[in-house]
């Protein structure tokens, strides 16, 4: 499904700046892998998501798709295949758009945007069906302007959105963090839920322990822009938080300082 | 007083209808401005030379017998091609927005006179010519400047509903959002930009036949008036439909904020006010309509308020203190 190849990533070489983000980035997903990202501040959670959906193009190694090399598309190109929810609620979607045109411009991920009108009569129908999952009411409010609504509310649009069309690889970027306890809960569960029903391939990055443990059936923990541990299937439905620290220092030989982390 | 008594009320309502017909066709001009500052997100300074080159373009042709409305969308091309010049300024280049603006405009400027075949200004007689559009037949300007108007907004409306158009919207709006969606924003920025300078550049057409010649700087400040049309047509329009408020009507009120500009421009000239100040009066006019939202916003939260407000509110509680 995914293949990152010893993938490579420095910001700013060359200058007092140098930023060494990915560091020989290894990892295969299995098709329907939901993943878990975890790690500390620059650890290179969030850059290893950028280099898949192509925000710059990386230094050195390879990204492949279901076995197509996407390491040279551009990123409105690779959008095709993936879906993608931000840590902002304010970047997924566009504020001064309808929720219906949000919708409607999300749709057509990945296909030629011709001068045909823009949202059917029978797409305003899907449109309606496909809120009431979220079940925030939001099927309502069809024509209201996304600037209208919480940031819970948008992430929640941006999820649907990001999987209206049928995603090859869906990129979560931390995509609960900015919410309050509870929202980010509810959006969660949405996930979990899209991801099921839709037998989707995931990766999501989180700086919430219990989550990364609770969702998905695998986990991936990064240190200094490496993979530094993978676990998966039965050994992940048993972690603890404890054993994912005891383990961080292990394999790091440094003690987990993210009070984040920790106490979430 | 005499000053007063000199001003005569029969000569303000003989220039009005001359001032809707020019503010009709201006007003067209600032439905291009508004593709780019307000769809786009993009101040494009190009405006103030493709304005020139669309007149230009329109006279040259007339006068080589070209009929008037080939010459209009011979003019309109042209006008497109300023605005892709400067998007790929900025896309390829990578030129900040207002510089390739800029650059584009400065450039017009010598295009524009080898257009005119070196000259600064072209004359165009409606009594030679056949004209759509005329000074000297200010009625029936007004209808056809009209007929424009419902035109364009017709096509603006139906394009920015298309998938296309909708792509520009969000470019506009959220370029990273857009990028994820797999919109092309390089593109769709040059599709904008080519769009609206294709309509300043009719206007500039337009214009050029309704005063009957083309000249060199009649597109200088062209970026401000159409900035004025659209704020002054967007207060307007917020003020009387509030949530009412639709695209299309949007578009109607930033050409009736062209209109509204030039009976200002022509009471300003009856006042016998210097029409060399003329420019100082659009900055001004422009300042202000700008700062109208930004002040209003102000009135119902300002600091000033909640000072006062906060300041009432210790004051009573140190008094049931000292109780």
């Amino acid at each position: 499904m995914l293949k990152i190849i010893d993938v490579h990533k420095t910001f700013n070489p060359g200058t007092i700046n140098e930023k060494i983000a990915l560091n020989g980035v290894n990892l295969h997903l299995q098709e329907g892998d939901f993943c878990t990202i975890i790690g500390g501040n620059g650890a290179g959670k969030s850059t290893t998501l950028n280099a898949i959906a192509g925000v710059w193009p990386v230094d050195q190694g390879a990204i492949l798709l279901d076995n197509k090399n996407i390491t040279g598309l551009s990123e409105h190109k690779r959008a095709a295949y993936l879906g993608r929810v931000f840590q902002d609620p304010m970047t997924g979607t566009a504020a001064a758009m309808e929720i219906q045109e949000n919708l409607a411009l999300a749709a057509r991920r990945g296909k030629r945007r011709t001068l045909s009108w823009y949202i059917s009569k029978q797409e305003k129908e899907n449109f309606k069906e496909l809120l009431k999952i979220l079940d925030l009411g939001l099927e309502n409010r069809m024509t209201a302007k996304v600037g209208l609504l919480s940031g819970g509310q948008r992430q929640a649009l941006t999820l649907l959105m990001a999987t209206l069309q049928h995603p090859k690889l869906l990129l979560l970027d931390e995509h609960t963090a900015a919410l309050d306890p509870k929202t980010a809960e509810k959006v969660l569960r949405v996930t979990d839920q899209i991801i099921a029903e839709n037998h989707l391939t995931a990766l999501m990055v989180t700086h919430n322990m219990k989550d990364a443990i609770t969702h998905g059936n695998r986990l991936i923990m990064m240190h200094e822009g490496r993979v530094i541990l993978d676990i998966k299937g039965e050994e992940k439905t048993k972690l603890t938080v404890a054993d994912l620290m005891h383990q961080f220092e292990l394999v790091s030989g440094k003690e987990f300082t993210n009070d984040k982390a920790i106490l979430a | 007083m005499s000053y007063i008594l000199s001003l005569n009320p029969e000569y303000l309502l003989k220039a009005l209808p001359g001032g809707i017909a020019q503010g009709l066709i201006w007003g067209i001009m600032a439905l291009g401005v508004y593709v780019t500052f307000r769809l786009l997100d993009f101040a494009d300074l190009t405006v103030d030379g493709s304005f020139a080159t669309g007149g230009a373009v329109t006279v040259m042709l007339v006068i080589a017998g070209v009929p008037v409305p080939v010459a209009l969308l011979i003019a309109i091309i042209a006008g497109m091609a300023a605005g892709i010049v400067t998007g790929l300024l900025h896309t390829a280049l990578g030129i900040p927005p207002i510089l390739s603006g800029i650059l584009t405009q400065i450039a017009l400027y010598s295009v524009n006179l080898h257009i005119m075949g070196m000259a600064a200004n072209q004359a165009l007689s409606v009594q030679k010519y056949d004209l759509i559009i005329s000074l000297m037949h200010v009625q029936k300007s007004i209808l056809v400047g009209c007929l424009f108007t419902v035109a364009i907004i017709i096509i603006l409306y139906w394009y920015f509903g298309t998938e296309l158009g909708s792509s520009i919207r969000a470019t506009g709006c959220n370029p990273a959002m857009s990028k994820a969606n797999g919109i092309n924003i390089n593109f769709t920025k040059v599709l904008a930009l080519a769009l609206s300078n294709g309509i300043v550049a009719l206007a500039g057409g337009l214009v050029a036949q309704y005063q009957g010649f083309a000249d060199i700087n009649m597109g200088r400040g062209a970026i401000v008036i159409g900035l004025a049309a659209v704020i002054i047509g967007e207060v307007f329009g917020d003020a009387l439909l509030r949530k009412h408020m639709n695209f299309a009507l949007r578009l109607a009120f930033v050409v009736l904020g062209g209109v509204i500009y030039y009976i200002v421009v022509v009471v300003v000239l009856w006042l016998k006010l210097n029409s060399n100040d003329l420019k100082l009066f659009t900055a001004i006019i422009v300042a202000i309509f700008l700062a109208v939202p930004y002040l209003q916003g102000k009135r119902k939260s300002s600091f000033a308020r909640t000072a006062k407000m906060s300041e009432a509110l210790v004051n009573s509680l140190n008094n049931k203190e000292v109780k």
